[in-house]
This record gives C-alpha cells, sequence and structure tokens, in this order.
C-alpha cells in the first residue's frame, strides 16, 4: 500500500457513491413525481420539515416504508455518507503504511465528522 | 407552479450551473444558489441546503478523475481537513442564527469576489520552494508528474494555511458553498504548493468539508428533499459534461462573461438583502 494506490482506492469508492446516490435520489424522484406532479409547491418562506426528513432514524423508517421523500432523502444520506467512508478508508490505509501520525490525523477527522452527523439523530 | 414544473425548472436551472461552475473552476453552488433565490423566489435556506448537496456530489463525482492525473495530495488534504471541518460546523452554527437578509448579504460580498477572480482568473505562483521545518515534521511535501516525470515540491506557512482553511470551511457552511476559491489560494500562494495540486487537492477536500455541515443542515431542515433532488441531479450532470468538455475548449471569454453575470447576481443579492427582498 503506497499513498497513489490507496488515492486511487479512494477515488473509486467516491464515484460509486456517488453513483449509488444519484440512482437512489432519481428512483425517489421518479416516484415523488408520479404521485404529486400536480401538486402545488411554494417554498418562499422557509418552513422546517419534520423528523421524516430531518433525522437519520425518521428518513430510514420514511424510506424503509416506500415514501418518495423518504427514498429521496435516503439518497442523500447515502451522498453524505460517501466522503465520511473516503475518511475511514483512509485510516486504514494509513494503519497499513503504519504511519502513525497520519492515522491519527485521519481519525480526528472523522470524529468531527461524526459530532456533527450526531446533531441529525 | 407544480411540483412537476419547478422540479423541470430547477433541474434545468441547476444543470446549466454545473456546467459553467465546472468550466470556470468556480463550482456550481456560487451560481445555483442565487439562481433559485432570484429567479424562483425560494427562500435562502432552502436554496443554501440544496447547494451544499450539490457540492458534495460534485467534489466526490470528480475525485477518481482527478486521481488519474496524479496530482493531489492526501495527506496535505486530510490535514487540513481538521481545520475545514472544524470550520464548517461554526459555520452551519452560524446559518441557523443569521437572518435570510444577512446570509443573503454575506452571499453577495462572496459572489463579488467570485466575480473578481472570473476576470482575473486564479493566481498561479512559479517557482518552488523547499519545505519548513513544520510542514517537514509533517511530511506535507510530495512530488507530481511535470512532462511525465515526477517534481518534487516543498510546503511553507501551515499555520496560516491551516487559518485561512478555518475561514474556508466556515464559509462554506455559512453559505452553503464548496468555497474551493479560498481553498485554492491557500494552498497555492500562501502555502506555496504547486497550482495543479491545490486544485486536485482542494477539490477532494471540498466533498468533506461539506459533509461537516451536513448534520446541522439536515436537523435544521434546510436539505428539503423536493428542492436538493432536481439541484444535486442538475448540478452533477451539469459538473460532469463541463469537466469532459474543460479539455477542449478556450474558456477565457467564457470567464469573462461568466463573471459579468456573477456581478451582476452579486449586486441583485446585496441589494435584495438590505431591502429585504430576499
Amino acid at each position: 500500500m503506497d499513498d497513489h494506490r490507496l488515492e486511487t482506492i479512494i477515488g473509486r469508492l467516491l464515484q460509486a457513491g456517488v453513483l449509488l446516490a444519484a440512482a437512489v435520489v432519481t428512483i425517489g424522484a421518479v416516484t415523488y413525481l408520479a404521485q404529486h406532479h400536480a401538486d402545488g409547491v411554494d417554498y418562499r418562506h422557509f418552513v422546517a420539515g419534520g423528523p421524516d426528513t430531518s433525522t437519520l432514524n425518521g428518513i430510514v423508517r420514511s424510506a424503509a416504508h416506500f415514501e418518495s421523500l423518504g427514498i429521496i432523502q435516503f439518497g442523500l444520506l447515502l451522498l453524505i455518507a460517501t466522503p465520511v467512508a473516503r475518511v475511514a478508508l483512509a485510516i486504514a490505509g494509513f494503519a497499513l503504511e503504519r504511519d502513525r501520525l497520519y492515522t491519527v490525523v485521519s481519525v480526528v477527522v472523522l470524529l468531527i465528522l461524526l459530532a456533527s452527523l450526531l446533531h441529525a439523530t | 407552479m407544480t411540483a412537476l414544473e419547478f422540479t423541470i425548472v430547477v433541474l434545468a436551472l441547476s444543470a446549466l450551473a454545473g456546467f459553467l461552475g465546472a468550466l470556470t473552476g468556480l463550482g456550481g453552488g456560487v451560481v445555483v444558489v442565487p439562481a433559485l433565490t432570484l429567479a424562483l423566489g425560494v427562500d435562502m435556506k432552502y436554496a443554501i441546503g440544496a447547494s451544499l448537496v450539490s457540492v458534495i456530489a460534485t467534489s466526490s463525482g470528480a475525485a477518481a478523475a482527478y486521481v488519474r492525473e496524479g496530482f493531489s495530495n492526501i495527506r496535505i488534504g486530510m490535514f487540513l481537513e481538521i481545520a475545514t471541518t472544524i470550520g464548517a460546523v461554526l459555520g452551519a452554527f452560524l446559518a441557523s442564527r443569521f437572518s435570510t437578509h444577512a446570509l443573503a448579504i454575506v452571499f453577495g460580498l462572496i459572489l463579488l469576489q467570485a466575480a473578481y477572480m472570473s476576470f482575473k482568473g486564479l493566481p498561479e505562483s512559479a517557482e518552488r520552494v523547499a519545505s519548513d521545518a513544520l510542514a517537514t515534521r509533517l511530511r506535507l511535501g510530495g512530488d507530481y508528474p511535470v512532462a511525465g516525470s515526477p517534481q518534487p515540491y516543498g510546503v511553507r506557512n501551515v499555520p496560516a494555511g491551516f487559518a485561512m482553511m478555518f475561514g474556508a470551511g466556515a464559509l462554506s457552511g455559512l453559505l452553503g458553498i464548496g468555497s474551493g476559491a479560498v481553498k485554492v489560494i491557500a494552498m497555492d500562494r500562501v502555502m506555496r504548493i504547486p497550482f495543479k495540486v491545490s486544485t486536485t487537492t482542494s477539490n477532494f477536500m471540498i466533498g468533506v468539508t461539506a459533509a461537516a455541515s451536513a448534520g446541522l443542515y439536515l436537523k435544521h431542515g434546510y436539505i428539503d428533499p423536493q428542492v436538493a433532488m432536481p439541484v444535486m441531479l442538475g448540478v452533477l450532470a451539469g459538473a460532469l459534461v463541463g469537466a469532459k468538455l474543460l479539455m477542449h475548449m478556450r474558456v477565457k471569454t467564457l470567464r469573462m462573461v461568466f463573471g459579468a453575470v456573477i456581478l451582476a447576481l452579486a449586486i441583485e443579492m446585496i441589494v435584495n438583502g438590505i431591502t429585504g427582498k430576499v
């Protein structure tokens, strides 16, 4: 394992994550438009959504019930998870390179990301 | 407007934003937010939430292509991400404290800077330097391909670069943009990292930085599925096409036109923010 090989693997992972997320969002979008295409929409004034779109548990529950907005939001969660997975993979890579300094640096970044995502539980 | 009309219009606007953002190197976020708020009257908070998501998509989507070129430096990126992610969490926290008008004014100021950059082009420093003591201890230096053979480069001024990255992260979290231009300036100008290494490493960092704000954005309801869906799909598609075309196009004229558009958007955003229309 060297840095360039690690970056190649990470680049592929990111691309796969984005494509998967885009596919899930598209499935949700088609379902949503099939059911609600004629509904009126208005986004002029911000109104915070309910737990079904703003918490991790709510989104997973809603997507598991095949609700269209839940599926879209689940796709967006997958997207948000790709950079997080990238950092986790970098930890493994640096550990394999026996690079203690950068293993610790990557762990710090992962902890900041996880602490931030905890807000949405 | 019906849901179908809204989705189609936003999808088209976002694809254009992603396309222009990729061609000019400014990213889709700085275009898509004013397009949504000024053209469609979408509330700033929905616009920055959708933009943040699209920023993660373009950053991750382009990563594989950048890695193949062999320019990005994963150590520099990871080390500076400590600063950008902490900044992003602070920025996302501030976004929930700012009024929509204040956000619009700050966004307008960032657009002014983006317009300036489009007219001037990103400044590129030429000569290479040796690493200073701190950068050597952190093993930040590396090598990058020049005319097919690896050329080593050093890194300097780590504390100043780190501080600037914190600011870039805060802007990203506050406005839902990638703030790639600030990241590139911090690496290229302040830390003396080669321009190609700076731009590709910045692209890598943008996704991780944006992911750090995403938790707070979700919690506050800024990431609305009906708005974020067409923005994410549109910007991603536009950016991928733009990145492909970039290799075959002269972008100087386009950058001038784009700069003029951004300047107009900046003024409209600031005026609307002050008069309370946004």
